[in-house]
Protein backbone atom coordinates (compact mmCIF):
# COMPACT_ATOMS: atom_id res chain seq x y z
CA UNK A 1 0.00 0.00 0.00
CA UNK A 2 2.29 2.68 0.75
CA UNK A 3 4.86 1.22 -2.04
CA UNK A 4 1.51 2.16 -4.13
CA UNK A 5 1.22 5.89 -2.52
CA UNK A 6 5.08 6.16 -3.41
CA UNK A 7 4.83 5.46 -6.77
CA UNK A 8 1.59 7.30 -7.84
CA UNK A 9 3.43 10.67 -5.62
CA UNK A 10 6.54 10.15 -7.65
CA UNK A 11 4.27 9.67 -11.39
CA UNK A 12 2.64 13.42 -9.99
CA UNK A 13 5.95 14.81 -9.56
CA UNK A 14 7.59 13.36 -12.55
CA UNK A 15 4.03 14.84 -14.58
CA UNK A 16 4.92 18.38 -12.96
CA UNK A 17 8.77 18.11 -13.78
CA UNK A 18 8.11 16.99 -17.16
CA UNK A 19 5.03 19.92 -17.69
CA UNK A 20 7.21 22.66 -16.66
CA UNK A 21 10.61 21.52 -18.14
CA UNK A 22 8.44 21.07 -21.78
CA UNK A 23 7.98 24.76 -21.52
CA UNK A 24 11.74 26.18 -21.10
CA UNK A 25 13.19 26.10 -24.83
CA UNK A 26 16.40 24.40 -24.33
CA UNK A 27 19.30 25.10 -27.02
CA UNK A 28 17.54 29.15 -27.98
CA UNK A 29 20.00 31.05 -26.36
CA UNK A 30 18.77 33.14 -23.91
CA UNK A 31 21.49 35.31 -22.61
CA UNK A 32 23.40 37.31 -24.42
CA UNK A 33 26.88 36.77 -22.34
CA UNK A 34 27.41 33.31 -23.76
CA UNK A 35 27.31 34.55 -27.21
CA UNK A 36 30.11 37.42 -26.02
CA UNK A 37 32.24 34.63 -24.81
CA UNK A 38 32.17 32.93 -28.02
CA UNK A 39 32.87 35.19 -30.20
CA UNK A 40 35.14 37.83 -28.20
CA UNK A 41 36.55 35.53 -25.76
CA UNK A 42 39.83 34.87 -27.69
CA UNK A 43 40.77 38.08 -28.68
CA UNK A 44 40.02 39.33 -24.86
CA UNK A 45 41.86 36.52 -22.97
CA UNK A 46 44.43 35.36 -25.20
CA UNK A 47 43.29 31.42 -24.27
CA UNK A 48 41.72 29.36 -27.24
CA UNK A 49 39.89 27.01 -25.26
CA UNK A 50 36.78 29.23 -24.05
CA UNK A 51 36.10 27.24 -21.21
CA UNK A 52 39.19 27.90 -19.58
CA UNK A 53 38.98 32.17 -20.19
CA UNK A 54 35.12 31.87 -18.88
CA UNK A 55 36.88 29.46 -15.50
CA UNK A 56 40.03 31.36 -15.08
CA UNK A 57 39.65 34.63 -16.71
CA UNK A 58 36.22 35.98 -16.92
CA UNK A 59 34.92 34.09 -13.64
CA UNK A 60 38.11 33.85 -12.09
CA UNK A 61 36.79 34.69 -8.35
CA UNK A 62 34.69 32.01 -8.34
CA UNK A 63 37.56 29.75 -9.61
CA UNK A 64 39.41 31.13 -6.14
CA UNK A 65 36.19 30.05 -4.16
CA UNK A 66 36.34 26.30 -5.31
CA UNK A 67 39.67 25.63 -4.48
CA UNK A 68 38.97 27.15 -0.83
CA UNK A 69 36.48 24.68 -0.88
CA UNK A 70 38.66 21.96 -2.03
CA UNK A 71 41.25 23.14 0.68
CA UNK A 72 39.19 23.36 3.22
CA UNK A 73 37.70 19.33 2.15
CA UNK A 74 41.41 18.28 2.61
CA UNK A 75 42.21 19.68 5.09
CA UNK A 76 38.81 18.89 7.46
CA UNK A 77 39.19 14.99 6.13
CA UNK A 78 43.11 14.95 7.21
CA UNK A 79 42.18 16.71 10.80
CA UNK A 80 39.49 13.85 11.30
CA UNK A 81 41.71 10.84 10.23
CA UNK A 82 45.19 11.64 11.78
CA UNK A 83 42.87 12.85 15.30
CA UNK A 84 43.32 9.30 16.65
CA UNK A 85 47.00 9.40 15.92
CA UNK A 86 49.26 6.36 15.10
CA UNK A 87 46.76 3.66 14.35
CA UNK A 88 47.77 -0.06 13.91
CA UNK A 89 49.46 -0.32 10.67
CA UNK A 90 47.83 -2.80 8.71
CA UNK A 91 49.33 -6.29 7.07
CA UNK A 92 49.93 -5.51 3.63
CA UNK A 93 50.51 -8.05 1.10
CA UNK A 94 53.37 -7.29 -1.63
CA UNK A 95 52.42 -6.49 -4.80
CA UNK A 96 53.12 -8.97 -7.33
CA UNK A 97 56.36 -8.26 -9.68
CA UNK A 98 54.17 -7.71 -12.72
CA UNK A 99 52.19 -5.08 -10.62
CA UNK A 100 54.98 -3.70 -9.38
CA UNK A 101 57.04 -3.35 -12.32
CA UNK A 102 53.62 -1.64 -13.92
CA UNK A 103 53.11 0.95 -11.43
CA UNK A 104 57.14 2.03 -11.53
CA UNK A 105 56.75 2.01 -15.23
CA UNK A 106 53.46 4.08 -15.39
CA UNK A 107 53.62 6.51 -12.62
CA UNK A 108 55.95 9.04 -14.29
CA UNK A 109 53.84 8.48 -17.53
CA UNK A 110 51.09 9.62 -15.94
CA UNK A 111 52.23 12.41 -14.37
CA UNK A 112 53.82 13.82 -17.38
CA UNK A 113 50.47 13.31 -19.03
CA UNK A 114 48.21 15.43 -15.84
CA UNK A 115 51.38 18.13 -16.30
CA UNK A 116 50.81 17.95 -19.96
CA UNK A 117 46.91 18.69 -19.57
CA UNK A 118 47.38 21.93 -17.06
CA UNK A 119 50.07 23.39 -18.95
CA UNK A 120 48.03 23.66 -21.64
CA UNK A 121 45.12 24.39 -20.31
CA UNK A 122 44.49 27.21 -22.29
CA UNK A 123 45.26 25.48 -25.65
CA UNK A 124 43.50 22.38 -25.53
CA UNK A 125 40.33 20.89 -23.35
CA UNK A 126 41.64 20.50 -19.66
CA UNK A 127 43.01 22.56 -17.28
CA UNK A 128 43.91 22.63 -13.70
CA UNK A 129 41.22 20.69 -12.11
CA UNK A 130 41.67 17.42 -14.59
CA UNK A 131 45.57 17.50 -14.41
CA UNK A 132 45.37 17.78 -10.59
CA UNK A 133 42.94 14.62 -10.85
CA UNK A 134 45.09 12.97 -13.29
CA UNK A 135 48.19 13.13 -11.07
CA UNK A 136 46.19 12.29 -8.27
CA UNK A 137 45.27 9.06 -9.80
CA UNK A 138 48.57 8.50 -10.09
CA UNK A 139 49.87 8.66 -6.74
CA UNK A 140 46.68 6.84 -6.31
CA UNK A 141 47.85 3.81 -8.66
CA UNK A 142 51.48 4.00 -6.38
CA UNK A 143 49.80 3.74 -3.41
CA UNK A 144 48.57 0.40 -4.71
CA UNK A 145 51.33 -1.50 -6.28
CA UNK A 146 54.35 0.07 -4.60
CA UNK A 147 53.48 0.79 -1.10
CA UNK A 148 57.17 1.27 0.01
CA UNK A 149 56.99 4.71 -1.85
CA UNK A 150 55.64 7.28 -0.46
CA UNK A 151 55.78 10.91 -1.30
CA UNK A 152 56.68 13.05 1.68
CA UNK A 153 54.39 15.51 4.06
CA UNK A 154 56.72 18.29 3.57
CA UNK A 155 56.53 18.39 -0.51
CA UNK A 156 53.13 17.84 -0.24
CA UNK A 157 51.87 20.90 1.63
CA UNK A 158 55.03 22.70 0.06
CA UNK A 159 53.22 22.31 -3.41
CA UNK A 160 49.85 23.09 -2.04
CA UNK A 161 50.55 26.16 -0.77
CA UNK A 162 52.32 27.51 -3.25
CA UNK A 163 49.81 26.82 -5.62
CA UNK A 164 47.47 28.30 -3.33
CA UNK A 165 50.04 31.29 -2.74
CA UNK A 166 50.51 32.09 -6.73
CA UNK A 167 47.02 31.60 -7.40
CA UNK A 168 46.41 34.89 -4.56
CA UNK A 169 49.69 36.76 -5.66
CA UNK A 170 48.21 36.86 -9.48
CA UNK A 171 45.17 38.37 -8.47
CA UNK A 172 46.44 40.63 -6.40
CA UNK A 173 48.97 41.71 -8.66
CA UNK A 174 45.97 42.39 -11.23
CA UNK A 175 44.74 44.58 -8.03
CA UNK A 176 48.36 46.32 -7.96
CA UNK A 177 48.99 46.79 -12.02
CA UNK A 178 45.28 47.52 -13.58
CA UNK A 179 42.86 48.42 -9.85
CA UNK A 180 40.92 45.18 -10.49
CA UNK A 181 41.29 41.46 -8.80
CA UNK A 182 42.53 38.86 -10.75
CA UNK A 183 42.96 41.29 -13.76
CA UNK A 184 44.93 39.67 -17.09
CA UNK A 185 47.94 42.00 -16.92
CA UNK A 186 50.18 39.99 -18.46
CA UNK A 187 50.78 40.81 -22.52
CA UNK A 188 48.28 38.35 -24.35
CA UNK A 189 51.03 37.06 -26.67
CA UNK A 190 49.71 35.25 -29.89
CA UNK A 191 46.99 32.83 -30.13
CA UNK A 192 47.28 28.83 -30.59
CA UNK A 193 50.85 29.38 -28.91
CA UNK A 194 52.02 28.05 -25.37
CA UNK A 195 53.48 31.53 -23.58
CA UNK A 196 49.75 33.12 -24.47
CA UNK A 197 46.54 34.36 -22.41
CA UNK A 198 48.89 35.88 -19.57
CA UNK A 199 48.27 35.16 -16.57
CA UNK A 200 46.02 32.26 -17.34
CA UNK A 201 48.71 29.81 -17.58
CA UNK A 202 50.45 30.40 -14.54
CA UNK A 203 47.03 30.19 -12.33
CA UNK A 204 46.32 26.91 -14.00
CA UNK A 205 49.77 25.38 -13.04
CA UNK A 206 49.02 26.50 -9.46
CA UNK A 207 45.57 25.19 -9.44
CA UNK A 208 47.13 21.94 -11.12
CA UNK A 209 49.70 21.59 -8.50
CA UNK A 210 47.36 22.82 -5.75
CA UNK A 211 44.73 20.01 -6.74
CA UNK A 212 47.23 17.43 -7.03
CA UNK A 213 48.63 17.44 -3.52
CA UNK A 214 45.29 17.86 -2.18
CA UNK A 215 43.47 14.93 -3.67
CA UNK A 216 46.94 12.49 -3.20
CA UNK A 217 46.87 13.73 0.20
CA UNK A 218 43.31 12.86 0.86
CA UNK A 219 43.99 9.50 -0.43
CA UNK A 220 47.47 8.95 1.35
CA UNK A 221 45.12 10.32 4.61
CA UNK A 222 43.32 7.98 4.01
CA UNK A 223 45.07 5.06 3.42
CA UNK A 224 47.39 5.43 6.27
CA UNK A 225 44.86 5.70 9.08
CA UNK A 226 42.96 3.20 10.09
CA UNK B 1 24.76 9.53 -33.17
CA UNK B 2 20.99 9.42 -30.92
CA UNK B 3 21.15 5.26 -31.17
CA UNK B 4 24.47 6.01 -29.26
CA UNK B 5 23.32 8.30 -26.40
CA UNK B 6 20.42 6.09 -25.71
CA UNK B 7 22.56 2.83 -25.45
CA UNK B 8 24.41 4.81 -23.53
CA UNK B 9 21.99 5.75 -20.92
CA UNK B 10 20.02 2.42 -20.77
CA UNK B 11 23.53 1.27 -19.84
CA UNK B 12 23.69 4.10 -16.84
CA UNK B 13 20.46 3.27 -15.50
CA UNK B 14 21.21 -0.32 -15.77
CA UNK B 15 24.81 0.59 -13.51
CA UNK B 16 22.60 3.01 -10.94
CA UNK B 17 19.92 0.27 -10.71
CA UNK B 18 22.38 -2.33 -9.61
CA UNK B 19 24.62 -0.09 -7.64
CA UNK B 20 21.82 0.20 -5.25
CA UNK B 21 20.62 -3.33 -5.27
CA UNK B 22 23.61 -5.20 -5.03
CA UNK B 23 24.23 -6.49 -1.04
CA UNK B 24 28.11 -6.38 -1.94
CA UNK B 25 29.29 -3.08 -1.46
CA UNK B 26 32.19 -3.76 -3.55
CA UNK B 27 30.07 -4.80 -6.79
CA UNK B 28 27.82 -1.59 -6.02
CA UNK B 29 31.48 0.53 -6.13
CA UNK B 30 32.16 -0.89 -9.32
CA UNK B 31 28.81 -0.43 -10.92
CA UNK B 32 28.86 3.17 -9.79
CA UNK B 33 32.18 3.87 -11.24
CA UNK B 34 30.90 2.19 -14.30
CA UNK B 35 27.87 4.81 -14.48
CA UNK B 36 30.76 7.61 -14.15
CA UNK B 37 32.78 6.05 -16.81
CA UNK B 38 29.76 6.11 -19.23
CA UNK B 39 28.89 9.71 -18.56
CA UNK B 40 32.57 10.32 -18.79
CA UNK B 41 31.82 8.98 -22.42
CA UNK B 42 28.65 10.78 -22.72
CA UNK B 43 30.14 14.24 -22.29
CA UNK B 44 32.91 13.39 -24.73
CA UNK B 45 30.15 12.49 -27.39
CA UNK B 46 28.22 15.67 -26.48
CA UNK B 47 31.46 17.99 -26.92
CA UNK B 48 32.17 18.66 -23.46
CA UNK B 49 35.69 16.87 -23.32
CA UNK B 50 36.66 19.53 -19.91
CA UNK B 51 33.89 18.04 -18.25
CA UNK B 52 34.48 14.15 -19.48
CA UNK B 53 38.38 14.35 -18.05
CA UNK B 54 37.44 15.32 -14.71
CA UNK B 55 34.75 12.87 -14.79
CA UNK B 56 36.88 9.74 -15.96
CA UNK B 57 39.73 10.83 -13.00
CA UNK B 58 37.24 12.02 -10.43
CA UNK B 59 34.42 9.82 -11.10
CA UNK B 60 35.52 6.40 -11.69
CA UNK B 61 39.12 6.44 -10.34
CA UNK B 62 39.32 8.25 -7.18
CA UNK B 63 35.41 8.04 -5.93
CA UNK B 64 35.76 4.29 -6.28
CA UNK B 65 39.25 4.18 -4.91
CA UNK B 66 37.91 5.91 -1.77
CA UNK B 67 35.19 3.95 -1.05
CA UNK B 68 36.88 0.96 -1.23
CA UNK B 69 39.17 2.03 0.66
CA UNK B 70 36.12 2.96 3.37
CA UNK B 71 34.89 -0.78 2.57
CA UNK B 72 38.17 -2.57 3.43
CA UNK B 73 38.23 -0.45 6.88
CA UNK B 74 34.36 -1.29 8.04
CA UNK B 75 32.16 -4.68 6.59
CA UNK B 76 32.18 -5.48 2.77
CA UNK B 77 28.43 -6.98 2.67
CA UNK B 78 25.11 -4.92 3.26
CA UNK B 79 23.01 -6.49 5.66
Amino acid sequence: MRGLIAILLLIIVALGFSQSLAEIPFGTPRAKIGRHYIEEGVRETGAVNIVTSVVVNYRGFDTLGEVTVLFIAAIGLGAVLTVSGGGETRKTHPASLVLHTGCRFLFPLILVFGSYIFIHGHLTPGGGFQGGAIIASGFLLMYLGCRERRISRVASNLAESLGGLVFLVMGLLGLLFGGFFLLNFLPKGTAHTLFSAGIIPIIYIAIGFKVGSELAGIIDNLIEES
Amino acid sequence: MIFIVSFLVLLMLVGAVAASVFRDLISAVIAAALVSLLAAILFYLLHAPDVAMAEAAIGAALTAAIFIIAISRTKRYEE
